[in-house]
């Protein structure tokens, strides 16, 4: 699906990921862990195209990234920012079916179709009856969910997204990423997500990638990859795990003798 | 409920339809109001004769003289509204319009140096055209990594509008200083080429191929703008060409800009205030923002030059005057409408 080769990324001098070679298999569910300012964004933003790279290669389905045009690629990969700001008034559907663009072509309207995609996607994300309303009267929750339902409306087979958890209350968080943990098992399509609950984290991911900021990296399945011993290294504060109800939790290590 | 795919068409044919009905009703309005009426039983055949090149009557004749100067006011109207639109949805802010770079204030510089050297109309138009392109590339110089944005790192256009922001001050200060300088004689026609003025200005061909271009040019850009004020830089990830796209607007609504400001001096709240009423009337969505504002920026601007020549006739206001008298408050309405 997505392949990386030799992927450096450099940021104000400083290298966060060195010589990176990631290979991303359809149907697999991957989440990218490490702590603040490890490289976690820098490093979707880069496999989303929205950044130079400084050095190594990109390919997305054996083509170089550059080598794609927007429009193909949009229909390819779908990305979720961390953040976004509202400046206009437009509604909650609006949003959604600006994402069927890459399917437009030279059309000046949508089509039925468009529609169908995007009532479709605000009812998976539980916000269809929010279509309506302006985007800047939303809560935070509900306009990230709004965001995803744009990210689904898109339709690609490659979906990134930067903190899909951000602002969800407990529920949707285990709903949000169960729905993208299925997209993966049925459809064959390819998740890459970046995430602070390690919990969550495991319980839906099949691969993972800890980046610890010095270059360093490491790109495997779940089981392997997240050892507590490991995470610890990774996140620079010791991780313990225990089992509950054949479950792994994992939890930060607290010192209470001082 | 949302509006589905064919009922957004027929809304959008009708409220073009309307405001297309209504800009015309303006220019006639404007055709038979000053100090001597034309009565509306004449206008059928005062019209007529006009459209056959024929002003045999006095109606005819007034109505020809007053409904150039109304065409003059609707093509700078459109002009400064859809270059308002442009602006917006290139910098991303609701309250930005086609002045906030500086290219009008470049345009003053040049125009009122001319009226300083005493020059005639023709040279007038052309300095204030050079001043306003003198802006535009220096402001796309200093501000080309925003403007071709697109895989920058944060990718917002802040440095865009401080440049314009700064280069207006700088630009201001020119004015300033030729003002205190200048002697009796050229003051006033500086002051009302400031204030924005159409008394005198010649009905011309070349504004409205300009705005005929660039309105192609915008709605053939109408969804990627949608999607561009919408989504702000991760556009390019929905298959936007975000820098082409900017420079796109930038240039276009510079070229609109310089335009309208030739014609008929730096007009202000134009380019604010219609925007910003159609959108809040019709929605935020460009593919029916940008027709409506030009023909609603075109009307408005014709209604308010109707006004600036009849309110106190003999005695001509620049309409520029008027733009803003009645601009500020309906702005400050919709502001605290906006709030609640």
């Amino acid at each position: 699906m997505i392949a990386t080769h030799k992927l450096t990324l450099q940021v104000e001098g400083r290298t966060l990921v060195r010589d990176l070679d990631w290979a991303i298999q359809p149907g697999e569910c991957w989440s990218i862990i490490g702590r603040n300012g490890a490289g976690k964004s820098t490093l979707l933003r880069t496999v989303a195209g929205l950044r130079k790279l400084e050095a190594g290669a990109v390919e997305l389905d054996g083509r170089k990234l550059d080598d794609w045009p927007l429009e193909e690629l949009a229909r390819r990969r779908a990305y979720l920012a961390q953040s976004r700001t509202d400046a206009f008034a437009y509604s909650a559907i609006d949003t959604v079916l600006s994402a069927r663009h890459p399917y437009h072509a030279k059309r000046y309207w949508e089509g039925s179709d468009d529609h169908q995609a995007a009532l479709q996607a605000l009812a998976a994300m539980e916000v269809g009856h929010l279509a309506a309303r302006d985007v800047r009267t939303l809560s935070g929750g509900e306009r990230q969910r709004v965001a995803i339902a744009a990210l689904l409306a898109q339709d690609t087979p490659l979906l990134l997204l930067d903190e899909p958890a951000n602002a969800l209350d407990l529920a949707h968080q285990v709903s949000v990423t169960g729905l993208l943990a299925r997209l993966c098992r049925r459809e064959r399509k390819t998740v890459v997500m970046i995430g602070h609950d390690l919990n969550l984290a495991h319980s839906i991911s099949t691969h993972a990638l800890l980046l610890r900021g010095d270059g360093s990296w490491l790109a495997g399945p779940v089981a392997q990859v997240m050892q507590p011993a490991l995470l610890g290294d990774y996140l620079g504060h010791p991780i313990e795990m225990i089992e509950h109800g054949g479950r792994r939790i994992f939890i930060p290590f607290e010192d209470h003798h001082d | 409920m949302h509006p589905v795919h064919h009922a957004a068409r027929r809304r959008t044919t009708m409220i073009v339809g309307s405001l297309l009905l209504a800009a015309t009703a303006c220019v006639l309005f404007s055709g038979v109001t000053g100090s001597v009426t034309v009565a509306l039983g004449e206008l059928p055949d005062a019209v007529a004769q006009v459209l056959h090149g024929r002003q045999d009557s006095l109606a005819a004749s007034l109505l020809a003289l007053r409904a150039g100067r109304a065409l003059t006011a609707f093509v700078t109207g459109g002009a400064l509204a859809l270059a308002g639109v442009m602006m917006q949805a290139l910098l991303r802010n609701p309250l930005a319009d086609p002045y906030v770079l500086g290219i009008s204030a470049g345009a003053s510089v040049g125009a009122l140096f001319a009226l300083l050297m005493m020059c005639a109309t023709a040279v007038v138009d052309g300095a204030a055209l050079a001043g306003a392109v003198a802006v535009s590339m220096l402001l796309y110089l200093l501000a080309r990594r925003d403007i071709r944005g697109g895989v920058a790192a944060e990718g917002g256009t802040s440095t865009l509008l401080l440049t314009g922001v700064i280069l207006m001050s700088a630009c201001m200060a020119l004015v300033t200083l030729m003002l205190s300088i200048a002697p009796e004689g050229s003051l006033r026609n500086m002051v009302f080429w400031m204030i924005g003025d159409l008394a005198g200005t010649p009905l011309r061909v070349l504004p409205w191929i300009v705005l005929a271009g660039a309105l192609a040019f915008a709605l053939r850009s109408a969804r990627a703008m949608n999607v561009l004020a919408l989504h702000a830089d991760t556009a390019r990830t929905l298959g936007i060409e975000v820098g082409r796209l900017r420079k796109g607007l930038f240039f276009v609504s510079g070229v609109l800009t310089a335009s309208a400001v030739t014609n008929g001096g730096s007009i202000g709240f134009v380019g604010l205030i219609v925007p910003h009423a159609c959108r809040f009337a019709f929605g935020p969505d460009h593919r029916v923002l940008i027709p409506s504002a030009v023909l609603a920026g075109g009307s408005f601007l014709v209604l308010c030059d109707t006004l600036a020549r009849t309110v106190i006739a003999p005695t001509q206001l620049p309409v520029g005057a008027i733009t803003a008298l009645i601009g500020a408050p309906i702005f400050l309405y919709q502001l605290h409408q906006l709030r609640k």
